[in-house]
């Protein structure tokens, strides 16, 4: 398999914190310190109760699959997938290093932070 | 209040070109307008409305109500992707109702296939400031694997297969061939389905709408202006609609906003799923109509394969007969949103203007439904409910 060659993120101010803390291998996730739950993609507002007492936490970087698709009429075929992660939210990303075969709905997946073209590193999963 | 028979669709016009390399995007506009007024038997000088969405050129619809030279009391640029078109029959049927216009213009124009876009599998940009691109776009999800992906979970929690998803691009082929301006014509079977090669999993080629030229337009009027032409107006019944979205990762893509759309749309026309004869289900994928179609009540939950398998979806032969045009699986899915042509071949439909070979009998309360954005993550939903009268 040839590896997948990623851009460098989009970065705002909202999400500064969260690239730059990939840079050193961190995943951070946001929690709102009002009503308790994660959600992803990172907000600064909570977008279940609207508070902005949210707060960066790392991730234990563990989950599940919900759902995949391998893009075949791709230069590189990828793996687009959903993961459910152990602290609730589902997130979109890839499933790397792994035979496409072998991925199935339910497995359990472990995070991988892969290079991009800038310092910032990728979230991505592979089958644990 | 409702705007049930507040307002009727009085000329379609559907562009009988699919590849338009000769004419600019403006001028197809227009010559939508010009046909769509033609049907009405009304003219530019009686629109004082005019609804458009993204695919329509300059600010809004302000560029183009300049371009036509139309004079306008109301303007309204509803962008929800594929289904604005559908929305805008619920919105300009409200401002119909509220008295801030009387003869209302709906376009939907694009040349993706003469600009030779490759939709289904070129990435998506998105836009530099929308909030999830920075957590999306760069792992390139583009249309076909986003759909794929909500396929995939369908077949895992229910079973579906792609033998029965191929059975909704069957229909489709069944109808697309009396379809003089169809762009696929052919007749096609489960086998020709799952034989053609697979473009991000479980979609085969033939899973996925065309890429079209050319566009659609509406008019849609007050009663009292219906009343005063000759042509066969229908009457708008009901309406609704719905973002569906990632709700902040509690993702769910087994099915579509149409869950909610659906049944404002009923219940404002106040019928039910088995009072519809005709319906025009929104099929950039065949997941998507699979989907809407238990979404809108036509079926169980899950159970959407076993409805579509066995040609039900084909007029004549099955249960609930859909997309009699071909659809966006055959006909047209012009400027990759084909919202507008769910609503215009409902109109054919009510009208009895159908195609003979798939005109349905007795054709008095059709449903077309609109799906834009993407399935994969967030969507516009729009369900209208039309009737002959």
């Amino acid at each position: 398999m040839s590896e997948m060659k990623y851009e460098a993120p989009v970065v705002n101010q909202e999400t500064e914190h969260f690239w730059n803390a990939t840079k050193n291998g961190t995943f951070l996730l946001k929690k709102c310190n009002d009503c308790g739950k994660f959600h992803y993609y990172p907000r600064s507002l909570c977008p279940y109760c609207f508070s902005d007492k949210t707060v960066w936490v790392e991730s234990k970087g563990a989950g599940t699959l919900y759902t995949y698709s391998v893009m075949r009429r791709a230069p590189i075929p990828y793996c687009l997938a959903y993961i459910t992660l152990d602290e609730g939210p589902t997130m979109m990303s890839h499933i790397v290093d792994s035979n496409f075969d072998d991925i199935a709905i339910g497995k359990r997946v472990k995070l991988v932070m892969k290079p991009t073209a800038g310092e910032e590193k990728l979230p991505c999963f592979a089958l644990a | 209040m409702s705007i049930k028979g507040k307002a009727y669709i009085a000329g379609v016009y559907e562009h009988p070109g699919r590849n338009l390399p000769d004419k600019s995007l403006a001028q197809i506009h227009a010559e939508l307008c010009k046909g769509a007024l033609e049907d009405a038997g009304l003219t530019k000088a009686d629109v004082d409305g005019f609804f458009c969405a993204g695919d329509t050129p300059g600010l809004g619809a302000i560029s183009i109500a300049d371009y036509m030279g139309l004079d306008l009391k109301y303007t309204d640029t509803t962008e929800t992707g594929g289904s604005s078109y559908v929305c805008h029959v619920g919105h300009a049927a409200a401002a119909i109702a509220a008295g801030k216009c009387s003869v209302a213009l709906v376009t939907l124009a694009g040349k993706p296939r003469s600009e030779k876009m490759a939709v289904g599998t070129g990435m998506r940009l998105g836009a530099k400031d929308a909030p999830e691109t920075g957590f999306e776009n760069i792992y390139w999800p583009n249309t076909t694997n986003m759909y794929g992906m909500a396929a995939m979970r369908h077949m895992h929690e229910f079973g579906t297969t792609s033998e029965q998803l191929a059975w909704i691009k069957v229909a489709a082929s069944h109808h697309a061939q009396w379809n003089e301006h169809a762009l696929l014509r052919d007749v096609v079977t489960v086998e020709d389905v799952l034989n053609s090669p697979i473009i991000s999993d479980p979609l085969h080629r033939l899973d996925c709408c065309v890429i079209t030229d050319g566009g659609g337009a509406m008019v849609i009027v007050s009663p009292e202006i219906a009343k005063s032409l000759k042509r066969h107006s229908v009457k708008v019944l009901g309406h609704g609609e719905a973002p569906k979205h990632i709700s902040g990762g509690r993702v769910d893509l087994t099915f579509t906003g149409a869950r909610w759309s659906g049944p404002r749309a009923f219940e404002e026309a106040g019928v039910t799923p088995r009072d519809i004869k005709y319906a025009s289900i929104y099929d950039s994928f065949t997941i998507t109509v699979l989907e809407t179609l238990e979404d809108l009540g036509f079926c169980e939950k899950g159970q959407g394969g076993k409805f579509v398998s066995d040609g039900n979806l084909i007029s004549g032969v099955g249960k609930l007969p859909f997309n009699t045009d071909g659809g966006g699986l055959c006909n047209n899915h012009p400027a990759n949103r084909g919202g507008i042509t769910k609503v215009i071949e409902a109109v054919r439909q009510l009208r009895g203007e159908a195609h003979p070979k798939v005109q349905v009998k007795n054709c008095d309360i059709a449903l077309a439904h609109g799906t834009g954005g993407s399935i994969g993550t967030r969507m516009g939903s729009a369900t209208v409910i039309l009737g002959s009268e």
